[in-house]
């Protein structure tokens, strides 16, 4: 799977109230969430971002709360993945389960705002069209691939059932 | 080699007995409130899931945007009545019932020493202080628990904190916590799981305990931590007093509670030891919990609003010591003062002792149990330029209402005293 777009940069820790804030957390709604992304830290996010187009930030992206709408506000806006230095732990695992593709990267700081990415999950190479760079990911773990493989964890579920992980995680 | 307590529990559930980079676990509780279980019953819905795995190990707790702040909130309460109804979900809890989950569960008995939680919130790590592997997941990692009972883990390392050193007067468990944080930052336990001990933890009430493992999530971590000791087993029998029949149980399994400590020779990845005798009270400046300064250095800082409450500071140990302070008192002239004991349990003990008169009368608005002030969901909103001080857990931009308002973290000492000066000080200024 390849996914391309352009670059929204953001910086260091920024939570979930920043990609979503707590008033609209009644809705369940991906496009409304969407629409609201980012409103406190940059009002005119939502209205700016393409379809396709991909985060880029820095360290402990989505910390905070645990809530869900986060990714899907991120998903509902249109973006195609995120990329960051590291992600919280709560976010990381709901970007799993939702599918919403992320990606842990070191070389953050050589990406600009507005560069253009063409991301190669399958084969965990990312490349600058801007810049004419590569950078190589490391692989997800087998266990995340497989969740990733079906489209997020419900479908996982439903596809393998509850034994699930009876073998190794290699 | 040993396991620390995390592993222990972690192990005792893994689905494949074993423990592995990445686990399925088997899960003995798992929670959602008004926020995260609506999405979670749409995503078991959708899923076209029938039934859940224990109609008893399965909770709903309605405290985020209760008692209902418009349609929107009263309708997806309703929406959980309902799913609870239908799929005979036993532990459904209305705000009224309730109160703050996490105050809650641990009143209730409805989550034990031991026992691997899961809940749809980030505090949900509060739950540690009594030796419970709990941390928090989406809502979706919920609806697969409700259905599976199971839970997928990336296995944790853990930093053990050892706190040394007579704690000083006004210093309590958030000061400690808040310190911490400073001390490694909001992604210094990235992944990982805080494990708090040492002597000066032993000299800590529960409630103080309960405030650390709570803001475990601040820094990053998977979950916060303490091992089972004397202190955990009064507190659980002192709560038994309270609940009655089935609810109730017995701590009849000692040896199961005697186990529930990391081993001697257990590995960490870290080991901070922190001298807490000089420590002052703290405070989290605007916008991470990591900005800590002492109390005393931000005299300076005017203040709109205060907050005593939530899932960090809203048990009565916390009313207590702000009572002690305001008692006789009355708080600045033009201050909103909001206190919100965290569980109806909690507002009747206060009520008991004295201490709701006491802040009526230092002219508090003594609201009900509801997490709404501290996230800007309700009860409390702040407007642009507006600055609060909080006994809650995050001062991010916009937390508790306008991106261009400010909040400060404390404990209730310090949100007490200076709500009777109208800016931030140490306690002493106000009881010398």
């Amino acid at each position: 799977m390849v996914i391309k777009g352009k670059v929204h940069k953001f910086g260091d820790n920024i939570n979930t109230d920043d990609i979503i804030a707590a008033k609209y957390l009644d809705s369940q709604d991906e496009a409304f969430l969407g629409s609201k992304c980012m409103e406190n830290i940059a009002p005119n996010f939502s209205k700016e971002v393409e379809k396709g187009d991909i985060i880029v930030a820095g360290r402990n992206f989505g910390s905070g709360s645990s809530r869900e709408h986060a990714p899907l506000s991120i998903k509902g806006c249109g973006v195609s993945a995120v990329i960051a230095r590291s992600f919280a732990r709560i976010f990381f695992r709901n970007a799993i389960n939702i599918g919403l593709p992320i990606i842990e990267l070191l070389e953050i700081d050589n990406i600009s705002e507005a560069d253009i990415l063409e991301i190669d999950l399958s084969h965990s190479i990312i490349r600058n069209l801007s810049k004419d760079v590569t950078y190589t990911t490391h692989k997800y773990p087998y266990f995340l691939q497989e969740i990733i493989k079906y489209g997020g964890l419900i479908n996982w579920i439903k596809t393998k059932g509850g034994g699930a992980n009876e073998g190794s995680d290699r | 080699m040993g396991l620390t307590l995390i592993e222990k529990i972690l192990l005792r559930h893994s689905v494949s007995k074993k423990l592995e980079d990445f686990i399925y676990a088997n899960v003995d509780f798992c929670f959602g409130n008004d926020i995260t279980a609506p999405l979670a019953a749409k995503a078991f819905l959708k899923a076209g899931f029938d039934s859940v795995f224990d109609t008893r190990k399965v909770g709903f707790m309605c405290d985020h945007f209760l008692p209902a702040r418009d349609f929107k909130a009263a309708n997806n309460a309703k929406l959980l009545g309902d799913f609870s109804r239908k799929f005979k979900i036993k532990n459904f809890f209305d705000i009224g019932q309730c109160g703050v989950e996490h105050v809650f569960l641990i009143e209730q008995n409805l989550v034990k020493p031991g026992q691997l939680v899961i809940g749809a919130d980030s505090h949900t790590c509060t739950l540690g202080a009594i030796g419970t592997a709990a941390f928090g997941v989406g809502s979706t990692d919920l609806a697969v628990a409700m259905k599976e009972g199971k839970v997928w883990v990336r296995l944790p390392s853990t930093i053990k904190f050892v706190y040394k050193g007579k704690i000083g007067k006004w210093v309590s468990g958030k000061d400690i916590i808040l310190y911490t944080i400073g001390k490694i930052g909001v992604d210094g336990a990235l992944y990982k799981v805080m494990e708090f001990c040492g002597p000066a933890m032993k000299k800590l009430g529960m409630d103080d305990r309960l405030t650390m493992t709570n803001m475990a999530v601040e820094a990053a971590a998977m979950t916060g931590i303490v091992q089972v000791d004397e202190l955990t087993v009064k507190y659980l029998r002192q709560n038994q007093k309270f609940l009655s029949g089935r609810q109730a149980g017995k701590i009849k399994n000692q040896k199961l509670l005697k186990s529930l400590k990391s081993d001697k020779d257990a590995s960490y990845e870290n080991i901070m030891e922190i001298d807490v005798s000089k420590l002052e009270p703290q405070v989290a400046c605007p916008h991470l919990p990591s900005k800590v300064r002492p109390a005393r250095s931000l005299g300076g800082t005017k203040i709109h609003q205060v907050f005593i409450g939530s899932c960090t500071n809203g048990r009565i140990s916390d009313l207590r010591i702000a009572a002690r302070i305001l008692r006789g008192k009355y708080i600045k002239r033009g201050l909103r003062v909001i206190v919100s004991p965290a569980t109806p349990r909690v507002y009747r003990q206060a009520a008991r002792e004295g201490l709701i008169r006491i802040f009526v009368e230092a002219g508090c608005i003594v609201g009900p149990a509801t997490c709404g002030p501290c996230l800007g969901g309700h009860m409390g909103i702040l407007d642009k330029g507006e600055v609060a001080l909080a006994t809650t857990n995050r001062n991010f931009i916009g937390r508790m209402g306008h991106p261009e308002s400010f909040v400060y973290l404390s404990g209730p000492a310090v949100a007490a005293a200076s709500a009777i000066k109208g800016r931030i000080v140490h306690p002493e200024e106000v009881t010398r």
